[in-house]
C-alpha cells in the first residue's frame, strides 16, 4: 500500500505551515517561479491550532525535489518538511466517480464497485456515484475498470500521507497550541531540517 | 500602557503610527527614506513627534528604496524605506527585487487602504503583498494594531538574519490610526552564525593540501568576513578571485588577487577557474554572469562551496564538498592548521595570465573611468549604475576594504547608482561617495539631484560617462546582431548634463578629451559641495575581456581587436552565444 504504484519521477512530501493568510500562495508561487511541477496538492488543518499540513506530489528528478525542499525550507511560514521517500509512510487518496448506467450494466458495475470496497454515495436513474479511498494504484485501477461503462465525472482529492509509526511529525513539546508561541519554539533550523537529505 | 504619541506630547494616546516609529527608534534606526501619500499620512503625522528619526524625502519611491539599499550596503545595517499604498508601493518593486537578488537587509513599510476597503479596488489600492511575494524574503499585512510593533520587530529580524533580504510590512490606514496600548519591543538577539562541521572542515583542508592549482572565489556573502578570509588565503597561499559582489573582500593590492571572474572578468581569474583543480567558493551563488556556460565552468576542479543558504549549494554547479556555514566561521576553521605549500608552476602560470591585463591607454570610457577611480582613497565609497561603466569600474578600481563598492549586481538595475550613492553618502557623511553612471541610467533617477540640495549633502560626487548610447546593449548589438543598433542612440536627445545639474543647484563640470580630464576631475572632487562631472567619450567603445553569453569562461574574448576579427557567425561557439544573446 505504499510506493509500488509510484511513478519514478514523483516524490511525496508533507509541508507543515503556519496557518497565515496567503501561505498557500506562497508555497505554490515558489513552485511556479522555480519551475517545479506539482502533480497533486492537498491541504488541511492539523491537530495543532495555527498549523496546516500540505501533502504535495512533486514531479522531477531527485535534484529538483532536493532543491524544492531547500527553497521551501527558507519560507518563514514553513514549520517543517517531511520527505516521505526517507521513511515508511501511509498514503491515501479519495475519488468520487460518476458512472453511467443502463439496465444491462447495472449489476456488473455494482459488482466491480463491491470488489473495490467502494461506497455508493449517490444513486440516480442513469448513473451511480462511487466513493473510493485507497492508494493511487487502486484508484487508477478502479477508474480503468469503470471506464468502459462510461464515466461522466470524476473528482480526486489528491494524496494525503502520514509517516508510519508512533512518532508525530510535530513533536508535541514544540507546541503550546497558540501560534504566537510557535515562532521561537521551532526556530532552530536543525529542527526544521529533519527529513531533508542532509549534505552537511 | 498609555504612552504618549511622542516625546513631549501628552495630548494624544499613542496610535499604530506612533508605535511604528517607537519600534523603529528602539531598533536604533536613525534614518528612513520615503515619500508620503494618502494611505500613509498617519505615519507621516506621527513622525513629527519622533525627531530622533530623520526622514529623507526622495523625489520618487524608487530613489528612496535605492538610497535605503545604498545605506545598507555601505554600513551593513538595515535600510528602511516608506511609501504610500498603490502607486507608491508599486514604485518600490524594482528596489525590492534588487535587494532580494543582492541579499540587502531592507525594511519596506507601505500604507494601504483601510481594512474595510481592502479587496474592493479602492482608490490607490494595490495588493502589494501579493505583488511582492516572490521578491521579498517575507512580507506581512498587519491585521491588528496590537500586532504592529511585534511584526515590525520580527520583520527587522528576518531582514537581518541569516542571508539578509528585503521584508515588506503593509499597514492599513485604520491600523495606523487605531489606539495602541501595548509594549514597544526591543530588538531580537542576533542568532548565532552557523559553523562548519569539523569533519567537513577536515575534508576541505585535505582537498586544499593536495591541490596543485587551487583558487578561492569570494562572493557578496563574504563582505563582513574580509579580514578572516584574507588571513585564510595568505595562510594557504591560495590565489583569490572576488566576484562583482565580493570586490573589497580581499585587498586588490595583494599579489594573490586575480580580479573579478565571469562575463567581464579578468583573464587571470577566468583562466585560473578553468584550470584550477580545487575551487573554494565562499558566499557566492554562481550566477550565470559568473559561471558562463555551466558545464564548462571549472571543468577540472573539485568544488568546495561554503554558503549560509543551503538552497544555494548545488543549485547551479555540481558541488564536491558542500559546507553550510557562515563565511567568517568557515574562514576561521579552515585557517587553523593551514599549510603554506609551494606551487611555483601554478604561480608562474598565474603571473603570466595577470600580465595579459590590458589597461586603457587611449581616450575612451575605460580611460575616463580609470582616471576617476585612480583618484579614489581607500575609504571612499564607489557606487556605479549598470552598464559598460559599471564593468569598467569593477575592472579598473582597486578595493582595499569591503563595503566600499556599491552596485546592483544580481538585478542589474539601471537608475540604481545615483540614489544608492546618496544613501551611502548620508550613512557616512565623512567620506566621499562617488558614483559612476552612464548617460542612460542616470536619466532614470536624476530627479534625486533635488535631494542633495534639500539635505545639504556635500559628499556625493556624480560622474557621468556619456557615450550617447545605451552602451552595453549597443556592444551586444555590435557583436551579436551585426551592428543593427536598434533603439540605443541617445545622443540627439540627451540633456546638457552640466546645465541640468546647475538647474538643481549642483555644480557641474565637463571634460571631452584626455587633456581636459585631470583638471576637471580636480575641480569636481575639490568642490566643497556635491558635484557632477560629465565626461564625453567616443560612442563605440566596448568592454573587454568578454565572455559571450552562453560561452564557457575559457572561450573569453580577451581584447577588442580579437572581438572585431572574430565575426559573430564564424565559429560554432559564437553562433551559440548569439542564440543565447537573442534569448537573453
Amino acid at each position: 500500500m505504499t510506493s509500488e504504484t509510484f511513478q519514478p519521477q514523483d516524490h511525496l512530501i508533507s509541508i507543515l505551515v503556519r496557518d497565515e493568510p496567503r501561505v498557500l500562495t506562497r508555497i505554490t508561487a515558489l513552485f511556479g517561479r522555480r519551475g517545479y511541477n506539482i502533480r497533486s496538492l492537498s491541504v488541511g488543518n492539523t491537530e495543532h491550532p495555527g498549523v496546516s499540513r500540505m501533502t504535495i506530489v512533486v514531479s522531477g528528478d531527485r535534484g529538483v525535489v532536493e532543491q524544492a525542499i531547500k527553497q521551501l525550507e527558507k519560507l518563514h511560514d514553513v514549520v517543517r518538511i517531511i520527505d516521505h521517500s526517507l521513511e515508511k509512510y501511509v498514503d491515501r487518496e479519495m475519488v468520487l466517480v460518476k458512472v453511467s448506467l443502463t439496465p444491462e450494466t447495472r449489476v456488473e458495475v455494482r459488482q466491480i464497485a463491491e470488489d473495490f470496497r467502494s461506497r455508493i454515495v449517490d444513486v440516480g436513474r442513469h448513473a451511480l456515484t462511487f466513493e473510493v479511498t485507497g492508494d493511487e494504484g487502486k484508484i487508477t485501477a478502479f477508474i480503468e475498470q469503470m471506464r468502459p461503462f462510461g464515466i461522466l465525472e470524476t473528482m480526486r482529492t489528491g494524496r494525503v500521507a502520514l509517516t508510519r509509526g508512533s512518532n508525530a511529525d510535530i513533536p508535541t513539546q514544540v507546541y503550546s497550541g497558540d501560534s504566537a508561541a510557535l515562532t521561537p519554539a521551532v526556530e532552530p533550523r536543525e529542527e526544521k531540517a529533519r527529513g531533508v537529505p542532509n549534505l552537511f | 500602557m498609555g504612552q504618549s504619541n511622542g516625546p513631549g506630547d501628552s495630548r494624544r494616546e499613542m496610535n499604530g503610527a506612533g508605535a511604528l516609529w517607537a519600534t523603529l527608534a528602539n531598533h536604533g534606526i536613525t534614518t528612513v527614506f520615503g515619500y508620503p501619500g494618502g494611505a500613509i499620512m498617519p505615519v507621516y503625522d506621527a513622525l513629527t513627534f519622533y525627531p530622533e528619526v530623520r526622514h529623507v524625502l526622495a523625489r520618487h519611491e524608487q530613489g528612496a528604496i535605492h538610497a535605503a539599499e545604498g545605506w545598507a550596503k555601505a554600513t551593513g545595517e538595515i535600510g528602511v524605506c516608506i511609501a504610500t499604498s498603490g502607486p507608491g508601493a508599486t514604485n518600490l518593486v524594482t528596489g525590492l527585487a534588487d535587494a532580494m537578488l543582492d541579499s540587502v537587509p531592507l525594511l519596506a513599510i507601505t500604507g494601504n487602504v483601510a481594512r474595510h476597503l481592502m479587496g474592493t479596488d479602492a482608490f490607490q489600492e494595490a495588493d502589494i503583498t501579493g505583488i511582492t511575494l516572490p521578491i521579498t524574503k517575507h512580507n506581512y499585512v498587519v491585521r491588528e494594531v496590537s500586532e504592529l510593533p511585534r511584526v515590525i520587530a520580527e520583520a527587522i529580524r528576518i531582514a537581518r538574519s541569516g542571508r539578509p533580504g528585503p521584508v515588506l510590512v503593509d499597514i492599513p490606514k485604520d491600523i495606523q490610526l487605531a489606539a495602541f496600548a501595548g509594549e514597544i519591543p526591543v530588538p531580537h538577539a542576533r542568532p548565532e552564525a552557523p559553523q562548519p562541521l569539523p569533519e567537513v572542515v577536515a575534508r576541505a583542508q585535505e582537498l586544499l593540501r593536495s591541490a596543485q592549482r587551487p583558487v578561492m572565489m569570494l562572493g557578496g556573502g563574504t563582505v563582513d568576513a574580509a579580514p578572516e578570509l584574507t588571513a585564510l588565503a595568505r595562510a594557504w597561499d591560495i590565489p583569490v578571485i572576488t566576484t562583482l559582489m565580493g570586490l573589497g573582500s580581499f585587498p586588490s593590492s595583494d599579489p594573490l588577487w586575480l580580479g573579478m571572474p565571469g562575463m567581464h572578468g579578468s583573464v587571470a581569474a577566468n583562466r585560473a577557474i578553468s584550470e584550477a583543480d580545487v575551487l573554494l567558493g565562499i558566499g557566492l551563488r554562481f550566477d550565470d554572469r559568473v559561471t558562463g556556460r555551466v558545464n564548462g565552468f571549472a571543468p577540472k576542479a573539485s568544488i568546495i562551496h561554503v554558503d549560509l543558504d543551503a538552497a544555494e549549494i548545488g543549485k547551479i554547479v555540481r558541488t564536491h564538498l558542500p559546507v553550510r556555514s557562515d563565511a567568517r566561521e568557515a574562514a576561521l576553521a579552515l585557517t587553523e592548521g593551514a599549510q603554506k605549500l609551494e606551487r611555483p608552476e601554478w604561480r608562474a602560470q598565474i603571473e603570466e595570465w595577470k600580465s595579459r591585463t590590458v589597461m586603457p591607454e587611449h581616450w575612451g570610457a575605460g580611460y575616463a573611468v580609470k582616471a576617476v577611480v585612480d583618484r579614489l582613497e581607500p575609504d571612499d565609497i564607489l557606487s556605479s549604475d549598470v552598464g559598460q561603466h559599471q564593468m569598467l569600474a569593477a575592472q579598473l578600481a582597486r578595493f582595499e576594504k569591503p563595503r566600499r563598492w556599491i552596485n546592483s549586481g544580481g538585478l542589474g538595475t539601471m537608475g540604481f547608482g545615483f540614489p544608492a550613492a546618496i544613501g551611502a553618502g548620508m550613512a557616512e557623511p565623512g567620506v566621499r561617495s562617488v558614483v559612476i553612471a552612464g548617460d542612460g541610467g542616470f536619466q532614470m533617477t536624476l530627479q534625486e539631484l533635488a535631494t542633495l540640495k534639500m539635505y545639504d549633502i556635500r559628499n556625493v560626487k556624480i560622474c557621468i560617462i556619456n557615450n550617447s548610447f545605451l552602451g552595453m546593449v549597443r556592444q551586444w548589438q555590435e557583436l551579436f546582431h551585426e551592428k543593427r543598433y536598434s533603439e540605443v542612440w541617445l545622443g540627439d536627445s540627451n540633456p546638457d548634463f552640466v546645465k541640468l545639474a546647475e538647474a538643481y543647484n549642483v555644480p557641474g563640470y565637463r571634460a571631452s578629451n584626455a587633456e581636459e580630464l585631470p583638471a576637471a576631475i580636480d575641480a569636481w572632487l575639490n568642490d566643497p559641495h556635491s558635484a557632477l562631472l560629465e565626461v564625453v567619450v567616443p560612442n563605440e567603445h566596448g568592454v573587454f575581456p568578454m565572455v559571450p553569453a552562453g560561452a564557457a569562461l575559457y572561450e573569453m574574448i580577451e581584447t577588442e581587436a580579437k572581438a572585431v576579427s572574430a565575426e559573430p557567425t564564424t565559429s560554432p561557439t559564437t553562433a551559440a552565444a548569439t542564440e543565447e544573446a537573442k534569448r537573453a
